[in-house]
């Protein structure tokens, strides 16, 4: 995006990239080439890192030499401080890379007798500038110059004197300020200094401070005009330009899940977009962190990167936690799936944070992110500034692609379906984990309170924690309303019984039915019996019948034949 | 380097007043300073003095050594303490009470 702008302005203004996060990205490209650009701010408020990184960094990254003209700390001293940062300045001056000047002027040491000019600086950054061919000039804090001669006069056409030259060395600087009364600079250098004005601020609200950026004047460019937030740590300065203008992101039709199977199946069967935000919120103790968790775990099983921020718990804490219900964190942690990043939410303000974990989510590149819990946030600011962060959070996000989960303490004297955050309508899915107190104990509620673009589940389900890990239940819907815990445990064993009972009662009947059966097949067997032997009876007198009658008949051949077939023959036996 | 070469001269010299004037070429102010510091020193110090005038344009290097930001510059390196003057050094007065010089021993 940075470079798209940049394209843009480079017929109009050329701009200098001054290699700090985020900066660039602000002003479209950087600062203005060859131009003097005022830096002002309160004491402390990071004029000096600014103005060193500019030089630094284009002295390391982009190969351009720049000239240090300090007015109030001494070389050794600009030194050290930035060697905490990792620049090592008395190399890049041994290179040539980066000239150092300080400039030492004290009233009490200096009589003026006459007219004078600053020729004798003129040369000073000259001869510096020429030595090591400079592109890059910074003036820190050329206002000083106004307590170490007393000729207002004089110095103030001087400085007008010097910017030209400046401009006409074609040379980018930068001039730091400190903030006055009622102007942006004490001297009104910014009267001076026209093309670029940046003012650094470092607010205290609640005893937490966040600093702040804005880009008060820019001439002939396009540039932000918010105050961003931004931050000072080991690595440098750096600007977060956390509000996108545009609803533009790119979605995925991909799913991916919760971790719990039977979430999943509440959400259409797939779980959660890829890319989408997600709310977790419900009472304290309802088990968020670990729906949380059961996520980051899922995530970390697909082989992809989970970032875990958390507010309440120490990493140790988290991960010895989850191992009682089943989950082991420290392998991913290991295996270097998971980051885990606790820190007290006071510890910066409600930017910095913002700032931090922008940082944080570009260094370590997770698709998942987990925020747990949002909840705590408020602590350091007001319900519309945590809101405008989180705005900023998932609107960067969801520029990535990066699903992320937030979980939210509901209280339990406020409306369920209010989170505190009135972030619910920011958020892509919302599951409402809810107690549900009856019959002197209280049990966990699951809703779906809303999905976008999918298809889910309307319904209730318990939910349980195990030490074996999670499980959504089947509700029962009673009578008397809907049957959770110890009365669904119950419901259910009554209902056994029932059944127990049932099938009892239906087995003694089929027994009942086997002995009627088998006592009407015995008389049915005694009667077959009994139709058997008259049978035979009958069929005795019938073949005896049929025997004598066949025996009679062949009596009366044999008398027929004896009287017919008398024959000599017969009488051999004579 | 030139300037060590004005370092040595300084050891060598022994007058009662060292004074050093720096100057950026022929601009107005380091004309105009140039002829004040030679009318004062003449009219009040006359035989007393050794007075160096240099032109920072010709070593550039040498305006980072010794601290100048205003100019014309003068520095009065003898009798100490060591003393700075910026300015065409036009207000003869304040210059004499600087130098410690008495108007009526001039």
């Amino acid at each position: 995006m940075a470079r798209l702008t940049k394209n843009k302005h480079e017929q109009t203004l050329a701009k200098k990239p001054t290699g700090i996060t985020g900066f660039d990205e602000i002003t479209g490209g950087g600062l203005p080439e060859a131009r003097p650009s005022l830096i002002c701010g309160e004491a402390g408020a990071g004029k000096t890192l600014f103005s060193i990184e500019f030089i630094i960094r284009g002295a390391i990254e982009f190969g351009e030499p720049g000239v240090i003209m300090t007015f109030e700390e001494k070389a050794d001293d600009l030194e050290k401080n930035v060697l905490s940062l990792g620049f090592d300045l008395k190399k890049l001056q041994k290179q040539g890379l980066v000239w150092i000047d300080h400039v030492h002027i004290d009233r009490t040491e200096i009589e003026e007798t006459g007219e004078y000019d600053l020729d004798g600086l003129f040369i000073r950054l000259g001869h510096a500038i020429d030595s090591i061919g400079a592109k890059r000039v910074m003036l820190d804090t050329i206002e000083n110059l106004f307590s170490g001669l007393s000729n207002e006069g004089i110095l103030r056409a001087e400085l007008r004197r010097l910017f030209g030259w400046l401009k006409e060395k074609g040379v980018t600087t930068i001039i730091t300020a400190e903030r006055g009364q009622n102007s942006l600079t004490r001297q009104g250098l910014e009267e001076y200094v026209s093309d670029c004005v940046i003012l650094l601020e470092h607010r205290v609200i609640n005893h937490i401070s966040t600093r702040l950026l804005r880009v008060v004047k820019y001439r002939g460019s396009l540039h932000g005009t918010n105050e961003y937030p931004f931050l000072i740590d080991e690595e440098g300065f750096s600007v977060l330009p956390v509000t996108s203008l545009k609803l533009d992101n790119n979605v995925s039709p991909q799913r991916i899940s919760s971790g719990i199977p039977t979430l999943d199946a509440m959400l259409g069967g797939n779980g959660f977009f890829r890319g989408s935000s997600i709310l977790v919120s419900g009472t304290a103790g309802t088990g968020k962190t670990s729906i949380a968790s059961y996520f980051a775990d899922a995530s970390c099983k697909r082989k992809e990167r989970c970032l875990y921020f958390a507010f309440e718990e120490s990493p140790k804490q988290i991960t010895r936690n989850m191992k009682s219900i089943g989950i082991d964190l420290q392998k991913h942690v290991d295996a270097g799936l998971l980051e885990i990043h606790s820190s007290r939410p006071t510890l910066y303000g409600l930017e910095m944070h913002l700032v931090a974990m922008h940082k944080v989510i570009k260094k370590f590149k997770p698709r998942t992110v987990i925020i747990d819990p949002i909840t705590n946030l408020i602590t350091i600011g007001s319900m519309s500034e945590v809101k405008s962060m989180l705005i900023r959070l998932i609107d960067f996000l969801q520029s990535e692609n990066i699903t992320v989960i937030f979980t939210a303490l509901v209280f339990e004297k406020e409306a369920t379906t209010q989170t505190d955050e009135g972030v619910s309508s920011l958020v892509d899915a919302w599951v409402l984990v809810r107690d549900l107190e009856s019959n002197g104990e209280r049990n966990r509620g699951i809703y779906i309170m809303k999905s976008r673009g999918m298809e889910h589940s309307n319904q209730v389900r318990e939910f349980v924690i195990r030490d074996t890990g999670l499980e959504l239940i089947d509700v029962y819907q009673g009578p008397n309303g809907i049957l959770v815990g110890s009365a669904r445990r119950a419901q259910e064993l009554t209902e056994a019984t029932g059944m127990e009972l049932r099938t009892h009662a239906m087995s003694r009947k089929d027994r009942e039915v086997e002995r009627k059966r088998m006592v009407l097949e015995a008389k049915i067997a005694s009667l077959r019996e009994e139709f058997e032997s008259v049978q035979d009876e009958l069929n005795r007198t019938f073949l005896e019948e049929e025997l004598t009658n066949s025996i009679m008949a062949k009596n009366r051949q044999d008398l027929s034949n004896n009287r017919t077939n008398r024959k000599p023959g017969n009488g051999k036996r004579k | 380097m030139a300037y060590m070469g004005k370092q040595d001269r300084e050891d060598a010299d022994t007058s009662e007043y060292m004074l050093r004037l720096f100057i950026t070429g022929s601009t107005p102010n380091s004309i105009r300073a140039v002829s004040n510091i030679r009318q004062i020193c003449e009219t009040y110090l006359k035989g007393r003095y050794s007075l160096e005038i240099i032109d920072v344009y010709q070593e550039p290097g040498l305006a980072q050594q010794e601290q100048i930001v205003a100019l014309p510059l003068l520095i009065k390196k003898r009798p100490l303490p060591q003393r700075k003057l910026i300015g065409d050094l036009s207000e003869v007065d304040k210059i004499l009470k600087i130098l410690d010089v008495n108007k009526d021993n001039g």
